[in-house]
């Protein structure tokens, strides 16, 4: 795996990790009774990694991103963010999260959509427009500054809220199924996007799916989940080098690696009923 | 073209014209000045030639014009027609003047049929056609008050309305300066500015929240307007009393309005200012208060009407001699209702300036919300 040497936020034992779960569990209190979302996830994610989560629906994986970045509270074990607490690593803007949804702020434009992080962040305005110029650049959207969301697809809508998460420039990126709603074709495209992206930039990712072969082309590394309640029941990590075209998919390593995560998805249903 | 065919409005109109020539004359013998038989074949004719020429097959724009000109050149002559022979108006000049209204209406719905391309003239219809519609509203209501010879006291014709604006412009200017630019604008951006300031505050102090908001909730549906009587007690007979009622009347809708505003953003919206560490008020301003503007400009429009309301039946309570509250009050007094009348009608247009106002700077400020571009969410 590859890895830099951690500066700054790291006060960590061990220098690479970025993300440190040790028993980690979270337990809903709801009005039917409580809901075991989370249970003894024990995961390292180092850094300049790309790990996805892959599990049926309802098996945890937006909770644990969740957790994560600061936005629920574990309710047993331990978790650490580049070896500080959640809270101080949300506090430090050590991660951007990119959701389910765009959730681009409609009366604004693309480019001060992007922007807004900057903004809060309190960054220059000369600052913050080679950020925005920089980062649309990268996920193909110039041209499109001055757009309002609405005008623009939803391929598109949610490139602008990576390219929101990549102007933050934050070394983790939380990304709960970013394409879930879109089409084939387009998923493709932003997938490789996407990769060549984390080559460029050396970020680590952790990335939620429920596609096999999504999680399969663009991981190092694939948590396989498994609900009620929901934990690790596998970890595959991936043979496939970093240069990824989009016809490795049919190749037979690929292959073998999506029929790994498919066995692992069905040992875990087998524990239902 | 599918405009110009046969209706039932242009066809009801010539069996108007018909029965009309059957049972001339149009006014009765007491009339000082009697129609001409060539100023009743003129209406008829006004009427009966567009309503034929609206049947053959030429473009909706060509019939329109010509049912226009139709139905207000003969609604003017009866108009001019009755004047110094008021109550003196026998059947057919309701009927012509039923069948002038109907031309009109054909009118209109032809206009409304037409889709034109260019956006000038789309704009154009759009203001026409309500245009036509109100005009219609004075015409009917200065030509049966006159026609029938309606007492001056239940309802006088527009046309003396506007004749008792035009030589009392001086006092309704007082009366504007004392309502509307006194008690008015001061009562509405005293009482929207507080009502803004104390929802923020409720949003960060949770027990305000949970106190002030269900009795807001219902004072926002009582009649405040009870309380004027003793504004004036507690402040006095000038607008400060006046402006007082206006205040309450439009604190508790803007309360009311934007704390449920401030709840309008989404959980992934705020979520997304959280993880970038957000202050509470980063947040306000970039997330919550935008998201918040349609309801507040839905406060800010309510109140502009109730603080007219307000301000002018405060003054129904006791006043200097100056203020449309008070004019109407007193005028009514002395049987003088066309200068009530006035009153009303400079209540209406300043009450619509002030609303439109509102709505056009809402129309720039939530440009992007769904219901004001006509998209979908
Ligand atoms: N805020 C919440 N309150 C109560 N239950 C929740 C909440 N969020 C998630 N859950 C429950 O926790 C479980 C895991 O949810 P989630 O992490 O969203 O799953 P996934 O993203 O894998 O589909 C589900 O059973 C879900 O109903
Ligand atoms: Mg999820």
């Amino acid at each position: 795996m590859l890895m830099t040497v951690n500066q700054a936020t790291a006060t960590s034992v061990d220098q690479n990790a970025v993300v440190e779960a040790r028993k980690l569990g979270l337990t809903f209190q709801t009005n039917d009774g409580p809901v075991r979302a989370l249970a003894d996830v024990d995961l390292t994610i180092n850094k300049g990694e790309f790990v996805s989560f892959i599990g049926p629906s309802g098996c945890g994986k937006t909770t644990f991103l969740r957790v994560i970045a600061d936005l629920e509270q574990p309710t047993e074990g331990k978790i650490s963010i580049n070896g500080m607490t959640p809270e101080q690593a949300r506090e430090a803007r050590a991660y951007g999260y990119v959701f389910q949804a765009a959730a681009l702020f409609p009366w604004r434009t693309i480019e001060s959509n992007v922007g807004l992080p900057l903004e809060i962040i309190g960054l220059s305005k000369a600052e913050q427009q080679e950020r925005i110029k920089r980062t649309m650049d990268l996920v193909n959207l110039s041209g499109f500054e001055k757009k309002y969301p609405w005008q623009l697809s939803g391929g598109m809508q949610q490139r602008a809220s990576i390219a929101r998460a990549l102007a933050f420039d934050a070394d983790l990126l939380l990304m709960d199924e970013p394409f879930g709603a879109l089409d084939e074709i387009v998923r493709d495209h932003l997938n490789e996007q996407l990769l060549r992206l984390w080559r460029q930039t050396n970020k680590t990712i952790c990335f939620v799916t429920h596609s096999i072969p999504e999680a399969v082309y663009l991981s190092t590394r694939i948590v396989v989940m498994s609900p009620r309640p929901g934990r690790v029941t596998d970890v595959i990590e991936s043979t496939l080098p970093t240069e990824r075209p989009l016809d490795i998919r049919e190749s037979p390593e690929f292959l073998a690696i999506a029929a790994r995560v498919r066995d692992g998805l069905r040992a875990g249903h087998s524990y239902e009923d | 073209m599918m405009n110009s065919k046969p209706s039932w409005q242009a066809g009801l109109a010539l069996v108007l014209c018909a029965v009309a020539m059957a049972t001339v004359p149009i006014l009765t013998a007491e009339a000082t000045a009697p129609m001409s038989s060539g100023m009743t074949s003129l209406v008829v004719g006004l009427i009966a030639l567009p309503a034929v020429a609206s049947f053959a097959m030429f473009s909706g724009l060509a019939s329109a014009a010509v049912l226009f000109v139709g139905a207000h050149g003969a609604a003017w002559l009866l108009i001019s027609g009755i004047a110094g022979n008021e109550g003196t108006a026998r059947m057919p000049y309701f009927l012509l003047l039923a069948a002038a209204w109907l031309l009109a209406w054909r009118c209109v719905a032809v206009l409304s049929a037409i889709r034109p391309v260019s956006t000038q003239v789309r704009t154009l219809l759009r203001l026409l056609i309500p245009a036509i519609f109100g005009a219609w509203i004075l015409i009917i209501w200065e030509a049966v008050t006159r026609g029938a010879g309606v007492p001056f006291i239940l309802l006088p014709p527009p046309s003396a309305i506007a004749a008792r604006i035009g030589n009392s412009l001086p006092i309704l200017l007082a009366d504007v300066r004392q309502t509307i630019f006194k008690a008015v604008l001061f009562g509405y951006i005293v009482g929207c500015a507080s009502g803004f300031a104390v929802a923020i505050l409720a949003d960060r102090v949770p027990f305000l929240r949970k106190g002030l908001l269900p009795i807001g909730n219902m004072v926002s549906a009582l009649p405040i307007i009870g309380v004027a009587p003793i504004m004036v007690i507690w402040f006095g007979f000038e607008w400060q009393s006046k402006a007082a009622v206006v205040i309450i009347m439009t604190f508790f809708p803007m309360l009311v309005n934007t704390v449920a505003g401030l709840a309008a953003s989404g959980h992934m919206e705020r979520d997304l200012m959280r993880t970038y560490a957000s202050n509470y008020w980063q947040t306000l301003f970039k997330l919550r208060l935008p998201a918040a503007a349609p309801f507040i400009f839905n406060a800010l429009k309510i109140n502009s009407t109730l603080a007219l309301i307000g301000a002018i039946v405060a003054e129904f309570f006791g006043t200097p001699i100056v203020g449309m509250g008070f004019r109407i009050s007193t005028e009514i007094g002395r049987m003088n209702v066309d200068m009530v009348w006035a009153e009303i009608a400079v209540a209406a247009l300043a009450g619509s300036v002030f609303y439109g106002v509102v709505a056009l700077i809402e129309r720039a400020t939530t440009f992007w919300h769904p219901s004001v571009r006509g998209g979908r969410a």
